[in-house]
């Protein structure tokens, strides 16, 4: 009988449920709503609520608030309850569209890769394009030992975005000595898309996007850090600080500067005459967070000099066979910390103003206004002009403005927006040399909209379009010769402006509709699998060195020669990649197709005589391109302490025009690290990491026969710039301990070498591996506290 | 008021850019000044009586058309020549004598001659600070009758302490080429 109405009474009894809802600081959320198996309400200002006549049983909760995630539980009612929930800050707002997908944030359909901030701390002293290395899929492409920029699936340059704080990288990034001129400690977190999915941000990143997020908090503290870095290879370092203060409401407010200083590099047998750098970077921004919007502004300055080691700048082609021919730089000085010229002195300014609107959950819009100047100046060895004169100084301003709708309802995600672009490159005429890049004006404008359906938890649907209008006006003089040596007359003596003696003034002026698209899917299945398949085209302008180069590049020793009947190229990528997890070893395997129309290119196609000799003539051609490879990451938990690394990276370009290889393909590589950690021991880590590069031995031959004087005569050699140089192993060691300073204040100890064996070796992607021998040997002492 | 405050900065900020790019807009009217740009070089060969002038002239600098070379006439066997050679840039009007620059950074430069050993002999008669040889004038002591190609090489930062370079040998000189000219040369009896 007892037994009965026990029964009785779970079955029938109704309970009271009350509680209050706070979040991470313990403060009232007002108006939260609450939902619990059949009931609803919402809570009142100091956060409180209730709930009756809940039945005995199993109750479902739900607990929602705009910019939290929500609370979504089961609870066990067996009378009345009183139960406080505490809700947590959504990491970012923006983020509540994604929050469903487990993987990715910026494309659902394709695996994403990300840097944290502990690795990119860890390269605080180096470059962007050093931390993204740690990506499978991701090379560099190096000029010298600290111009450095992505390669990701064997593109690079204009073929790769950077975003910085959702805003695109305007700095001269065409060239292939160019590095993107950001500094890697502004960075909070950094993600790698391979190919052109993430449609949102533009329709012409071929080979990938890079997309940088600063730091940001909403923890209602004010904290700091500083990196302290000191390396023995250049005999500098670099201190960089910041501080942070966040706030879930109201006010936030971020800073962080850093400067770096470096002298000569060496490489195992000899100092890197003028290799050293300086930077003075600022970064900061100020944030307000109200109930149903957000406004924020963020400026940025990256201020650097670069020293271009003095041994790659070369006059004429006899100085190249030379510098192949003696494998020893034709200048070594002592160490020293000043930097000469040749050198690249760059600023670059990022302000932006950003403010987003929640219109109700799953709903907002968002406003951005850019603006970017960059100025680039490089300085040469000149004869008769003051060595403090740039040889080519360009100013590159952009404004951008972007409109961003997003709704989520139900399965169904739904972006749009708007994009509006004007650039106005000049160039210096006052620097004494014609410059490479010709003044221009640009106006960009793009349209765009993704749909996504999740069909289920483990399965979801993706597709999106972007239309992008673009013109460019530039302002150029041709010398009448190259004029007709080009052949534009008649065909464009449409765009002859002016008659200046020997030259040309034209304005080429172009106009590009492009359409590009992604469709993709994502499919989790089985224990633990996880499957991504994308579709994308994406197009891509001629950039304006491809347009309009036409002068001798001094430190490849070659004539460029860019053309005005240049089409945009065409990318088509199919990318897979297919994840598993078990219980201590993930593997992710990414292989990858890329079937490029009207790839462009420079191809050597013959030889012009100047006063300086002769040189090997190179321009700028179009063929279709197919790039197939695969990308493979692993990560093995072996024991409590013990962990394993796997990147493995292959790339395979195939010239389909011509059949022939294309150049500059990364070559296969494998990097396996195996790292130890004990909590216990201050976090004491160390790390062993192997560097495997096999040689290239897929590159096209574009070596040329040249005269060079032996003994008075003229004598025909072949100059080799084709062959790649030979395979390289590395070992890399690092360590790192924690300790506490203070109450508040923890510090990290860091100590690591690169190049633990002083390997003498060059690299096939290093614009100056004619010249010189890669880095030895560098010590590196890294000391962090965080307050 | 505080909001018409923040208008105007605006404004300011807007017309401030606006400003920027309109001048940037204005100042490609001329073409670029070429400054260091050699466009012709001319080694003279005098024995006396005669001068022997040789050229090599491209005024498209990097352009495609090939320089103009130029000899005006045979050299005599056995004989010694005063030499002097002279860098010009003929796209200034009126010309920028560039040998003026490579006097005064007479230990930034050096001009080397190349020739088959049969074909003569060259010596430095002009040195820098440093007492190392520049080359800007010389000696040519011809050698038996024969044909053959000199060049005429101008360095930018060589190695003048390097082993056979003051003695005029460019094996081992490094620096990089501001000109390299080949003359054909006929040595007569």
């Amino acid at each position: 009988m007892f037994f009965c109405l026990l029964c009785f009474g779970i079955i029938y009894s109704q309970n009271t449920i009350s509680g209050k809802i706070v979040d991470e600081n313990n403060m009232a959320l007002e108006k939260s709503h609450i939902h619990i198996s059949s009931k609803s309400t919402n809570s009142k200002k100091d956060g409180s609520f209730i709930i009756r006549n809940v039945p005995n049983g199993s109750a479902k909760v739900l607990i929602t608030y705009v910019g939290y995630k929500p609370i979504d539980t089961i609870i066990d009612v067996s009378g009345n309850l009183e139960i406080n929930f505490q809700m947590k800050q959504k990491s970012e707002q923006l983020e509540e569209i994604v929050v469903k997908h487990k993987n990715n944030y910026f494309n659902h359909s394709v695996s994403e890769q990300k840097i944290k901030e502990k690795t990119i701390e860890k390269f605080s002293s180096q470059s962007l394009g050093n931390a993204l290395k740690e990506v499978s899929g991701v090379s560099i492409l190096k000029s010298g030992s600290t111009i450095v920029k992505p390669v990701i699936n064997g593109l690079h340059s204009s073929r790769v975005s950077i975003y910085n704080n959702n805003v695109k990288l305007e700095d001269q990034q065409w060239g292939t000595e160019h590095a993107p001129n950001f500094d890697i400690n502004a960075a909070g977190k950094i993600t790698v898309l391979k190919g052109a999915s993430g449609l949102q941000y533009g329709g012409d990143a071929i080979g990938g996007i890079v997309i940088i997020e600063p730091f940001s908090t909403k923890k209602d503290t004010l904290f700091g850090k500083t990196i302290m870095t000191m390396e023995s290879n250049g005999r500098g370092g670099t201190i960089s600080s910041s501080l942070h203060k966040g706030n879930f409401c109201d006010w936030s407010w971020n800073a962080q500067g850093s400067f770096k200083y470096f002298g000569d590099r060496e490489s195992p047998d000899y100092i890197l005459s003028n290799t050293g750098n300086r930077e003075a970077n600022f970064s900061g921004d100020v944030k307000y967070i109200g109930k149903k919007f957000d406004f924020s502004a963020y400026y940025s300055l990256y201020n650097a000099t670069i020293g271009i080691l003095s041994a790659s700048h070369i006059g004429n082609v006899t100085d190249l066979e030379n510098s192949i021919d003696n494998q020893i730089p034709s200048t070594i000085r002592d160490f020293t910390y000043s930097i000469k010229n040749p050198k690249q002195q760059v600023q670059h300014h990022l302000a932006k103003l950003n403010y987003n609107y929640y219109i109700k959950d799953g709903e907002s819009i968002g406003l951005q206004y850019a603006f970017q100047f960059n100025n680039r100046k490089e300085f040469d060895l000149r004869t008769g002009v003051s060595d403090s004169r740039a040889a080519l100084d360009l100013n590159l301003m952009t404004h951008a403005f972007n409109a961003d709708y997003k709704l989520s309802i139900n399965s169904w995600d739904f972006k749009s927006g708007i994009m509006g672009l004007f650039q106005n490159n000049s160039a210096n005429p006052n620097t004494g040399v014609r410059p490479l890049i010709p003044s221009y004006n640009k106006f960009d404008a793009g349209i765009y909209a993704i749909v996504d359906n999740h069909i289920s938890d483990d399965f979801s649907v993706e597709a999106g379009i972007r239309y992008d209008f673009s013109t460019i006006e530039a302002t150029k003089y041709y010398l009448k010769s190259r004029w007709d040596e080009r052949n534009y007359s008649p065909e464009f003596n449409h765009l002859i402006e002016g008659d200046f003696g020997t030259q040309w003034l034209t304005k080429p002026t172009f106009t590009f509709h492009n359409f590009s698209a992604s469709v993709g899917t994502q499919y989790s299945f089985g224990n633990e699998y996880e499957w991504y398949f994308n579709v994308s085209r994406a197009v891509r302008n001629p950039n304006p060195s491809e347009f309009f180069s036409d002068g001798l590049h001094h430190s490849s020793g070659m004539i460029e020669l860019g053309d005005l009947r240049l089409e945009h190229e065409k990318s088509n990528k199919i990318s897979t990649s297919l994840q598993k997890q078990w219980k201590n070893f993930k593997i992710n395997i990414n292989p990858f197709l890329n079937y490029i129309e009207d790839y462009m290119f420079l191809k050597p196609v013959g030889f012009e005589t100047t006063i300086r000799g002769a040189f090997p003539v190179w321009e700028y051609q179009q063929i279709n391109a197919l790039l197939t490879g695969i990308d493979l990451n692993s990560e093995w938990q072996i024991s409590e302490h013990w962990q394993h690394r796997l990147l493995l990276s292959y790339v395979n370009g195939k010239d389909k025009t011509n059949d022939d290889f294309i150049i500059d393909m990364p070559p296969l590589n494998i990097n396996n690290r195996i790292s130890f950690n004990k909590k216990d021991w201050n976090n004491l880590t160390l790390e062993l990491q192997s560097e495997m590069v096999f040689r290239q031995t897929q590159f096209p031959n574009n070596n040329f026969i040249t005269n060079i004087i032996v003994d008075g005569e003229l004598t025909p050699v072949e100059v080799d710039i084709s062959s790649p140089p030979a395979a390289y192993h590395l070992l890399h060691f690092a360590s790192d301990f924690q300790f506490k300073i203070a109450n508040n204040s923890m510090a990290t100890l860091g100590f690591s070498v690169f190049n633990l064996l002083d390997t003498k070796y060059r690299d096939y992607l290093n614009r100056q591996r004619f010249y010189a021998d890669e880095l030895g040997r560098n010590f590196q002492i890294q000391l962090k506290i965080n307050y | 008021m505080k909001t018409l405050n923040n208008l105007n900065k605006t404004k300011i900020f807007f017309l401030a850019i606006a400003a920027v790019s309109i001048t940037s807009c204005n100042n490609d009217d001329d073409p670029v000044n070429e400054e260091e740009v050699i466009t012709t070089v001319t080694t003279t060969l005098t024995n006396g009586a005669t001068t022997i002038t040789l050229t090599s002239r491209d005024l498209d600098g990097d352009g495609p058309n090939d320089p103009l070379v130029t000899v005006s006439g045979n050299l005599t066997a056995n004989t010694v020549y005063n030499g002097e050679t002279t860098f010009l840039n003929e796209l200034d009007t009126p010309a920028e004598d560039i040998t003026v620059e490579v006097e005064e950074e007479g230990e930034e430069h050096q001009v080397f001659y190349q020739i088959p050993a049969a074909l003569g002999t060259f010596g430095y008669t002009d040195f820098d600070v440093n007492a190392k040889p520049v080359g800007l004038t010389f000696t040519y002591t011809t050698g038996n009758a024969g044909t053959g190609n000199l060049t005429v090489t101008l360095r930018h930062l060589p190695n003048k302490s390097a082993a056979g370079v003051a003695a005029g040998d460019i094996t081992n000189a490094g620096g990089a080429t501001d000109a390299q000219v080949t003359y054909p040369i006929v040595i007569a009896n």
